[in-house]
């Protein structure tokens, strides 16, 4: 299934439905990264709630992601990481490097009109 | 029990033999197989008065003594048809669940035990009495009732007082594990600010435990910043400050950030030699300068928000 | 090379499962399995969750190097309570496992992150390999050890 990304004021965000497959995951890239663009977005929300496993590979497409995004002008941030997974993250030694996190959406979206009023 | 009662066919008998090999020196006609199911006639058909027996001797050595006089006859009972089935199958399971059972109940009542095992030895010794007064006139039947007697009686024993010394172990390892708990409080001090003091020994159980407290109350309270003071901290190893570490960017991961405080030079020093990396930690010298520092990140936030967004 | 855990598994004790690879569509299934098994072996749901995470790593190389293969998931031989994963494949094998086991050494797009981190999350890691022939990695987690 294809992750629906909404869009609200000047923000995208995608919440990731159920257990994601590669293919997904990176269609979900292509579609940010283009809506991105299209709608001149301020910044994107990825809400990862429903995710119990962040491997190698699932962090490296969200980095990439947020990189992509960048180059078009816009920060990312991504949301909803479960304890356990975050244990998991940094015990296999996966970080998310300078990919902003926060609690959840609302944290998130707090997050973003931070950056946008300090810009 | 009535499985065991039924008379058993020749092959079973021959099953009892290989339980209970012969003694060498005892006249071939008369197994220890024999020997035991003779006894538990006995004791069988003495049950009642037995028992009562066991249970006076209980109270008159004083132990058990949490316990009322109907308590006591209840379990005497209960421990005594246990232990006339161990005697009559050679089987031990029953046995070592009914002292698992009893045990789980008399723990929370104080019971220690040198008095389990003493209960247990008096019941030894109410029954060789008794057997020592049936055949005072057979001598050598009575010792080679004794003979069979003995070691099963002695590894009853065993069984017993082995399931109450585990029980009791489980009960103060669970006890230990409650109190560790309480001992690491996440404490919330102002809205989104959490601070996790971290006082005494380390090990790595703790340490664990230590990191998903503080992950969900991350979660719980919704915290923005986390003050882990270290300053109570005894002593510090790689694997410890390496979890510390780990747990800065596990916290990251939720959206909170941690500042360090308490972490004297000299461990800092002692770490960066080791190897740990403490370039992306933030630390302040002591709690209160922590408190500030992260009152100001958070009040910066406040001030950030814009009330027009949205 | 020698399947050793098929060789010596004794036939009734242990619970175990083998899940064929073909494509990053069978990581959902594998993950969620390794997750249960792990669970009602008695592991709580921070080890259960870096059990998941260890089984997609090497599921990923799988995929990634050897194209196909297969895993086997099963419960701890022994006296202590656990659980084992052993990834097979008949890929081209790793020429210097030294090397595959450095953190961010890799030969492909990754970040040379899932072999070094599965070693670091379970308590027993091992690979056998040969160039040209494929690969084992065997892999164990037990329940009472605290695991770094
Ligand atoms: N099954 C395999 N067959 C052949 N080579 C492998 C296999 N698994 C791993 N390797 C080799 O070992 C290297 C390191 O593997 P590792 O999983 O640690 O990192 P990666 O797959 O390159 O990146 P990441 O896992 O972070 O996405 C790989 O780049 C590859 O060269
Ligand atoms: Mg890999």
């Amino acid at each position: 299934m294809r992750v629906p990304i909404l869009q609200q004021g000047g923000y995208l965000i995608a919440s990731v439905q159920s257990s994601l497959s590669d293919e997904e995951l990176l269609q979900l890239r292509d579609d940010l990264v283009a809506r991105v663009s299209t709608v001149r977005a301020r910044g994107v929300v990825i809400d990862v709630t429903v995710l119990d496993v962040m491997d190698s590979f699932a962090t490296r497409i969200l980095r990439d992601i947020a990189q992509m995004i960048k180059l078009r002008g816009a920060p990312t941030v991504v949301v909803g990481i479960q304890p356990e997974v975050a244990l998991a993250m940094v015990q296999l030694g996966l970080s998310l490097g300078n990919l902003e996190t926060a609690l959840d959406l609302e944290e998130g979206l707090t997050l973003l009109g931070e950056h946008t009023k300090a810009d | 029990m009535a499985k065991n009662n039924e008379t058993k066919s020749k092959a079973e008998n021959k099953e009892d033999e290989a339980k209970y090999p012969n003694i060498p020196g005892q006249p071939p006609d008369e197994s220890t197989a024999t020997l035991l199911r003779e006894l538990v006639a006995h004791l069988r058909q003495k049950r009642s008065e037995l028992r009562e027996e066991w249970a006076n001797r209980i109270q008159e050595a004083e132990l058990l003594t949490a316990m009322t006089k109907e308590e006591i006859l209840a379990e005497a009972t209960s421990v005594y048809d246990n232990y006339v089935e161990a005697l009559e199958t050679g089987t031990y399971e029953a046995l070592q669940s009914y002292a698992r059972n009893l045990s789980e109940r008399i723990i929370p009542r104080g019971v220690e035990t040198h008095e389990v095992i003493g209960i247990v030895l008096l019941l030894r010794d109410v029954l060789a009495r008794s057997l020592f007064a049936k055949y005072r006139d057979n001598f050598s039947k009575l010792n080679r009732i004794l003979d069979a007697y003995e070691p099963a009686a002695n590894r009853i024993a065993n069984t017993v007082s082995v399931g109450f010394v585990q029980e009791r172990e489980r009960v103060i390892r669970e006890q230990q594990e409650a109190i560790r708990e309480l001992s690491t409080p996440v404490l919330q001090v102002r809205e989104r600010l959490l601070i996790l003091p971290i006082i005494g020994i380390i090990d790595s159980k703790r340490a664990q435990q230590l990191t998903e407290q503080l992950l969900q109350g991350i979660r719980k309270n919704r915290a923005k910043v986390v003050v882990i003071d270290i300053t109570g901290v005894a002593a510090m190893d790689e694997k410890v400050a390496n979890h510390i570490v780990q747990t800065v960017d596990a916290a990251r991961l939720l959206g909170a950030g941690v500042i360090v405080t308490g972490l004297s030079t000299e461990i800092a020093q002692t770490l960066v030699t080791i190897g740990v990396d403490l370039t992306k930690i933030i630390t302040v010298g002591d709690l209160q300068g922590g408190i500030e520092e992260a009152e100001r990140k958070l009040g910066y936030q406040v001030q950030q928000v814009d009330p027009t967004k949205s | 090379m020698k399947n050793k855990f098929e060789s010596k598994k004794p036939e009734s004790r242990s619970r175990w499962k083998n899940f064929p690879i073909k494509s990053d569509k069978d990581l959902v299934e594998i993950r969620a399995y390794g997750r249960k098994l792990a669970r009602e072996i008695g592991f709580n749901s921070n080890d259960q969750t870096l059990i998941a995470t260890a089984l997609s790593e090497v599921c990923r190389n799988i995929i990634e190097y050897a194209g196909t293969g297969k895993i086997i998931i099963e419960t701890a031989q022994g006296s202590s309570r656990g659980i084992s994963i052993t990834a097979h494949d008949h890929g081209p094998g790793i020429k210097d496992i030294e090397k595959a086991l450095e953190e961010g050494f890799s030969t492909g797009r990754g970040m040379g992150i899932g072999l070094p981190g599965c070693r670091r999350i379970m308590d027993q890691f091992q690979i056998n390999s040969q160039a040209g022939k494929g690969t084992v990695v065997s892999m164990h987690k037990w329940v009472d050890k605290n695991g770094y």
